[in-house]
Parts: structure tokens; sequence; C-alpha cells
């Protein structure tokens, strides 16, 4: 069995806590997911939240919720100082999901992307 | 419709702004006032590339913003004036006094700020400030969403971080 990829999952509230604890549920404990929430932090205090996640796991990738969002912002700027650490933003199950199971990162996002469908009803 | 808003929130565009209140506020433009990011086009790319398309960013120094507010109020759409913190305002509020309301809108955990509500830490220069704010006649409130009740600013300063 291969290593576990590491990311970070970063966003509002318990979103990171929810997308990685989904993630564990669907593929196991060793997912290689830390979760970051922006709860009562400044910017400065997500920065060092994710910086830490970061130096922690040794992460590629950070996955954010908004693409406006504070945790976002902050992923950005770490990313400048960190030459190849992705950013992918609007993150969702699919995505986290098929990048923690071993899929290249384009390929997990393009994944992402497709399952975002309205499968019923609608206007 | 019109500059109505002026929020103070450390996280300045993000998405409780975007989101929470530029939909149901039908919001169009916004304007940073900040004198070091007004200096700083790498932040600024970055805080445009997080607004949705059709919302405009413009950035100001603080003498910049209050030179600039009669245009922007007679904007026909509507927008949102931004600082991150109290102090920026403040110098604001003495350039640009016809300034009559401040919502408190974010300002998180850091070292020497209290907890006054769930999202209001201030420190004791912050709270003189929003006093001296106060004092001069504008209305301050806290309140981070549009759908939560404004919190007076005397409520503010009595709460204890509980509520």
């Amino acid at each position: 069995m291969s290593e576990p990829r590491a990311a970070v999952v970063a966003g509002h509230g318990a979103f990171a806590e929810g997308l990685v604890s989904a993630v564990a549920a669907v593929i196991g404990p060793a997912h290689g997911l830390i979760g970051v929430t922006n709860v009562d932090a400044t910017p400065e205090g997500i920065l060092a939240r994710l910086r830490d996640a970061v130096t922690a796991s040794g992460a590629s990738v950070i996955f954010t919720d908004l693409p406006a969002g504070s945790c976002t912002m902050a992923a950005r700027r770490l990313a400048r100082t960190h030459p190849g650490l992705a950013v992918v933003t609007g993150a969702s199950l699919p995505v986290v999901l098929a990048f923690a199971a071993g899929t290249p990162l384009e390929a997990a996002v393009a994944s992402g992307r497709a399952a975002l469908v309205l499968a019923e009803g609608g206007a | 419709m019109t500059l109505e808003l002026f929020r103070i929130d450390d996280r300045l565009i993000h998405g409780q702004v975007v989101v929470g209140w530029g939909h149901p506020c039908d919001l169009s433009f916004f304007v940073l006032v900040d004198d070091a990011i007004a200096d700083a086009a790498w932040e600024q790319e970055l805080y445009r590339m997080g607004t949705p398309e059709g919302m405009e960013v413009r950035f100001e120094t603080v003498a910049g913003a209050a030179a600039h507010l009669a245009e922007y109020r007679a904007d026909p759409r509507c927008g949102m004036l931004l600082t991150a913190d109290v102090e920026t305002m403040a110098r604001l509020v003495e350039q640009a006094p016809d300034i009559r309301a401040v919502t408190l809108g974010g300002l998180h955990h850091a070292p020497g700020r209290v907890q006054r509500l769930r999202f209001v830490f201030l420190s004791p220069d912050d709270e003189a400030r929003l006093r001296a704010l106060a004092a001069r006649g504008v209305t301050v409130a806290a309140q981070d969403v549009p759908g939560s009740t404004p919190v007076p600013l005397d409520e503010v300063l009595a709460a204890d971080g509980s509520a």
C-alpha cells in the first residue's frame, strides 16, 4: 500500500474537520490530511496555523473552501514563500478524496469539478 | 444605493463580506482603506483575485479615501468601505467627519486584545478609540453578518466574550 500524500484542508467553522472526517470514513484513518479552521483567528493567525500544518505534515497542497475566504488568502500568502505548494479553492469531498486516494492533483481537481452536477430538479 | 457600510474587519475582503453581505446587500464595490496595501501591488492582486466577477475593489490610503468619499457616495451602486483595524477607521473619520455609522465586523484574537463578543476582541487602545468615535456622534455597533442583531457599542464594551 502506498504512503498517504500529505495535504492541508482549511476553511470556515468545522469545514475542514468535517471534510477530513468524511475522507477517513471512506478510505480509513491513514489519509495524510490535516484540518485547519479560521475560527477566532486574525489573518496572521490563520497564516501561522497553515504554516505549522504544512511544516508538520510536509504537505504539498492546501485545499480551501471559498476562493475569497480568509483561508485562501492566507494559503496564497504562504504559497508565495513556499515554492511548489499548490492551493486549490472550492474544495469538496470528491476532490480531496481523489487526491488522498492517490490521484494526481490536476486529475483530482478535474474529478471534483466533474462531480458537481445538478442531478435532479432545478428551474 | 450608495457607499453606506463602513466596516472594521481584520480579514478585510473575505467570505463573510463577499457572500454574507455581498449577496443580500447587492454589493457592487469595495473600498479597501489601508495605507500599506494601497502601495502593495501583490496584496491588491490577492484581494482582486478573491473577489467575484462584477465586484469592483478600490484601494485607498486614509487620505485618499477621505478625498474620494463624496465620489463613492455618489456611486449609484451599493458599496462597502473596509478597514482592518479601529485605528485606521478612527483616522478616516477624523478626516471625513460626515461618516455617521461604523460596524465592528470582525476583530479576532491577538495579543493584548480581550474578547468581548464571539467575533470581537479589543485592546484598551481600540476601546478608547471606539469611545471617542461614539463621543463625536458616530453610531458604533458590532454585527458580523446581516442576519444577526447589531450590538451597540456600550453593550460590546460591557460584554465578557460569552455572548
